[in-house]
């Protein structure tokens, strides 16, 4: 259940801010592979949780209309838009945020291909590319080209258009086949 | 729980239209009950003919269900909603009962035979689709009601359909759609059955259009009076998404489009179609 504060006039829940007294509902998540116990206000949202609370800066706010994909991350394994989804509902969650792709020190195969074929230019939208593009390829580990037009569909990119993110992604699902 | 809280309360299905009014203050309840953590409310199986769908179904889980590549429109409806991310959110029951006039799945099913099941504190309720979406988002549900279940009637045999929505780009709204089932026999169209998503306040169906299909072999000349007789029928709003003169001949001509694969599909035809970008 969820107080929502945003009456204009004064209610009882923006007093009870004031006092500090907002009731916090503790979650307990699993991130990156590791559990995190954390108290969040009911209205906070996921991006906001994963960013503001758990210090993962690596998921972006872009729109925060459900439009831009900056704020993508796997909840159980399905990629959601982070801030289109309330914190208190990913309590017994797994997440993996794009900090959880690079393992012992090595960037991840979708990382490097982003890195090796200039899939980025200001970088702002990468992560959410990159867990849209994980996505794609736990599922369908060879994609033809309409299938990977279509995971990244809910993701925007405003500088350097769509080529070069279309190239990474087809190039990590490459690099994977030898592996 | 929603009669303790009454009318400041809403409940939280998939969250991908209520979460984002909400952040636009469009959406302001008091309280928010979570549907999310509901066990046993969403399940794809078929039970004496039909179809039912709970109501916490993902696009997603349609878009990859076997039923879906059994009712190819199901499956134009469900892989084509929105984008990857809010497919894996947004839930059939929350879409019905939002009962956004751009919504997708009131115009798909709409042509199918369509039954929501509400479930409230007096009991279960049954209540065609038509009836159930009384306006632009308004529907026959109580304050202290949820939808438990779509049921479709599965189509018959040789009967073919298909959905066409029309969009600017993944995560937006289509600015026109159309949906039609056709059962043929032989040449000749036995049954139309269509409905015209995102030109008026809840799917538009053009009777006249149906009627210009049945008993008639699908050609040009008929083709051409279907989409004529829906582009009458559409009540399109000039809005950010094109004008009301270019809905109502877009509409026409995705109608169009859907009856000659929705033909093909009643031959048996493996045909790929679903939303189209501009």
């Amino acid at each position: 259940m969820l107080e929502n504060a945003t009456k204009p006039k004064r209610s009882s829940r923006s007093k009870r801010v004031e006092e500090g007294q907002i009731e916090k509902v503790p979650i307990t998540l699993k991130v990156n592979g590791t559990t995190r116990s954390v108290a969040v206000e009911p209205r906070t949202l996921l991006v906001e949780l994963i960013r503001e609370n758990l210090d993962l800066t690596g998921t972006h706010v872009g729109c925060d209309t459900t439009y831009c994909g900056a704020c993508t991350v796997l909840m159980n394994g399905a990629a959601v838009k982070s801030c289109t989804v309330f914190a208190v509902q990913a309590d017994g969650a797994e997440l993996l945020t794009v900090e959880g792709l690079e393992k012992d020190g090595k960037l991840h195969p979708i990382q490097k291909a982003f890195g090796e074929c200039y899939g980025l230019q200001c970088g702002y939208c990468t992560p959410g590319f990159m867990m849209s593009a994980y996505q794609l390829l736990s599922e369908n580990s060879q994609p033809n080209e309409k299938e990977i037009r279509k995971a990244i569909a809910g993701n925007t990119c405003r500088c350097t258009g769509y080529q070069n993110i279309f190239k990474a992604i087809q190039a990590a699902a490459e690099g994977a086949k030898g592996t | 729980m929603l009669s303790q809280l009454g009318d400041d309360a809403k409940l939280l299905a998939g969250g991908q239209s209520l979460i984002p009014l909400m952040k636009l203050r469009f959406a302001n309840p008091k309280y928010l009950v979570d549907l999310n953590f509901v066990p046993g409310a969403s399940y794809i199986k078929e039970s004496k003919g039909s179809l039912c769908v709970g109501a916490l179904t993902r696009h997603a889980e349609l878009e990859h269900s076997a039923v879906s590549a059994k009712i190819p429109i199901i499956h134009d409806c469900a892989a084509g909603i929105a984008d990857v991310q809010v497919r894996n959110r947004g839930t059939i029951g929350g879409s019905v009962a939002e009962a956004d006039p751009s919504g997708d799945w009131a115009v798909v099913l709409s042509t199918l035979s369509t039954t929501i099941s509400c479930v409230g504190k007096n009991g279960k309720r049954e209540i065609p689709l038509d009836q159930f979406i009384a306006d632009a988002y308004t529907t026959a549900l109580e304050h202290d009601e949820i939808v438990s279940e779509v049921r479709v009637k599965l189509p018959a045999k040789h009967s073919g359909g298909a959905y066409l929505a029309f969009k600017r780009a993944a995560p937006v709204y289509p600015t026109a759609s159309a949906a039609v089932q056709l059962t043929m026999e032989g040449d000749i169209c036995k049954d139309a059955s269509i409905a015209l998503g995102c030109v008026g306040l809840v799917p538009i169906r053009p009777r006249d259009a149906e009627a210009a299909l049945r008993g008639q072999p699908l050609n040009p000349s008929t083709l051409a009076r279907a989409s004529e007789a829906a582009e009458r029928a559409a009540d399109p709003q000039p809005d950010m998404r094109g004008s009301a003169e270019y809905k109502r001949k877009l509409v026409g001509s995705l109608l169009k489009r859907a009856i000659e694969i929705a033909a093909r599909r009643a031959r048996g035809e493996q045909v790929v179609a679903g939303h189209i970008y501009a």
